[in-house]
């Protein structure tokens, strides 16, 4: 065990820790961007609220949840420390440095654009982790007639769902011509939510922070892994100017901008 | 007009701003001086020639300052010049020509700053943390006696041609002086690759990198972000991709290393 302590806490092994937890909050940004599309569903946020029951209950998804709270933390705290020790290997600063003739900003401002996206981290869960697993999030039920597809949703208070000891999730009647869904209404909140001008703003802000993030951190993440060639440098690239620093957090951009213009 | 009169309107005066410390424990601080009729034909480095010349005369202590081939090739001359290593030109100090600047400029002078690079004085900083790593594993071992053939071995054309673009690595340490970490990465991933692209550089391939990134990291160089300021300020053009390759040498080394 000496071999992989002495590895990692070596500079390339620590960066290398950094690598890995920053590609795989990349590999979470896909899948969140994925199943939060579910808002843009027209459909008084049916498809949406069982998804979010589905990610907050499969045990599976649950594990991997517990593993993406640790890697945030611990990419942000190993983070730290680094630009701590950096700051170390120069303790005189220069009276004149012209970065800008010889680096990218975004690659000089990983510590602050990564400390703006842990503060946005931490307001985003207490809007709607917290809330949905702690605070008190009111229930809808989604009545499907299965003949005609028509859906009807009707809200239901929290008590109402605990005295009548209803189960969240999807029952059929005895029939089998109705669908009965009972969920907390996420979509809701989430509704609620970007009705302030200011929340929708730090949201759009904080997904311009996360363009600058990745548009460096993606591909630094592939050449302090090794993998520079030329065979996969142009994909890299692109993957990282393109998907990861400006359809992602575009995509995320709209959703509050959507609920806060058309809803 | 005369030809010299010509020449005249190209000279230049410059105000310099020069990073002045008489010894490591000194606190040091910024000394101003104008320079007039610089030619700009000149190095920077005979611009402090006559800078230190008239110093000299006044029975003023000279800019002290690394120098010696004066060609590009030694990687002795060290000067931080206007926020960059070796200045605005991408080369070595001694050939950088004060035709890069223009009459009336003010240009701030300082050493390399890095905390395993200390001050001797004004602007010579000691460099022998990269000789350490050097010594650290940085070589092959070879028997002595007889030269071998020329070509006994055969080496691919591609990977002769890499391990001879990372060898031009001339250390002059411009690298950590732009990293904003003040990381050696460069230097030391031109170093490692030299020998790990060549069949002499495997037998100690694994060991090789190990021990120089101990040695690196035990000298209190700082770890890589990945801005590429140093390849950009590198006079010897070093590649990003030897930090990718020494990335992937240390990472193969210490998951199948022998020792535990």
């Amino acid at each position: 065990m000496n071999w992989v302590i002495k590895m990692f806490s070596s500079t390339i092994g620590q960066k290398l820790i950094m690598a890995l937890t920053g590609l795989f909050l990349c590999s979470f940004l896909v899948i969140h961007m994925v199943g939060n599309l579910q808002l843009f569903k027209v459909d008084n946020g049916l498809a949406f609220n069982t998804y979010s029951v589905f990610m907050t209950s499969n045990p599976v998804i649950k594990t991997i949840s517990y593993i993406l709270y640790f890697s945030i933390l611990f990419h942000a705290f190993k983070g730290l420390m680094l630009i701590r020790k950096n700051q170390k290997s120069r303790p005189v600063k220069y009276a004149v440095q012209n970065g800008a003739a010889n680096s990218h900003w975004t690659s000089r401002n990983m510590g602050i654009l990564g400390t703006i996206l842990l503060v946005f981290i931490v307001i985003h869960m207490s809007n709607f982790w917290y809330e949905y697993k702690f605070g008190h999030i009111p229930f809808t039920s989604y009545l499907t007639n299965m003949a005609t597809g028509e859906t009807k949703s009707s809200p239901m208070s929290a008590e109402y769902v605990q005295s009548n000891k209803l189960e969240e999730g999807i029952t059929s009647n005895e029939q089998g011509q109705f669908r009965v869904v009972i969920v907390k209404d996420l979509y809701k909140e989430v509704e609620e939510e970007f009705k302030e001008w200011w929340i929708v703003a730090l949201y759009v802000i904080s997904m311009f922070a996360v363009g600058f993030h990745l548009y460096h951190g993606f591909k630094s993440a592939f050449q302090t892994l090794g993998v520079n060639h030329v065979k996969y440098n142009g994909l890299i690239k692109f993957l990282g100017t393109w998907v990861f620093s400006v359809l992602i957090p575009a995509g995320f951009a709209a959703m509050p901008l959507y609920f806060f213009i058309f809803k | 007009m005369s030809s010299e009169k010509i020449i005249m309107e190209k000279n230049l005066n410059l105000n310099l701003k020069v990073w002045r410390q008489k010894n490591a424990s000194d606190k040091g601080k910024f000394e101003e001086y104008k320079v007039n009729d610089i030619s700009t034909d000149m190095s920077f480095l005979e611009m402090f020639d006559v800078l230190n010349e008239r110093l000299n005369n006044e029975g003023k202590d000279p800019v002290a300052f690394d120098h010696d081939c004066r060609e590009g090739i030694c990687g002795s001359c060290s000067m931080y010049i206007n926020g960059r290593p070796h200045g605005p030109k991408q080369t070595t100090t001694c050939q950088l020509h004060m035709r890069s600047f223009n009459d009336g400029d003010t240009i701030v002078v300082e050493p390399w700053r890095a905390q395993p690079f200390p001050v001797i004085k004004d602007l010579v900083v000691d460099r022998s943390a990269f000789d350490r790593i050097i010594s650290s594993g940085g070589f092959i071992s070879v028997n002595t006696g007889n030269a071998q053939d020329a070509n006994a071995i055969p080496i691919p054309k591609d990977a002769a041609d890499e391990s001879f673009a990372a060898a031009a690595c001339i250390g002059c340490g411009a690298c950590v002086a732009a990293c904003k970490n003040a990381s050696a990465m460069l230097f030391v991933s031109a170093k490692v690759s030299q020998l790990a692209l060549l069949p002499q550089g495997m037998p100690e391939r694994k060991k090789r990198v190990m021990e120089m990134v101990a040695q690196m990291d035990a000298e209190g160089f700082g770890a890589c972000t990945n801005t590429g300021a140093c390849s950009a300020e590198c006079p010897k053009e070093i590649s990003l991709s030897n930090i990718a390759r020494m990335n992937r040498e240390y990472i193969v080394a210490e998951l199948s290393s022998d020792s535990k």
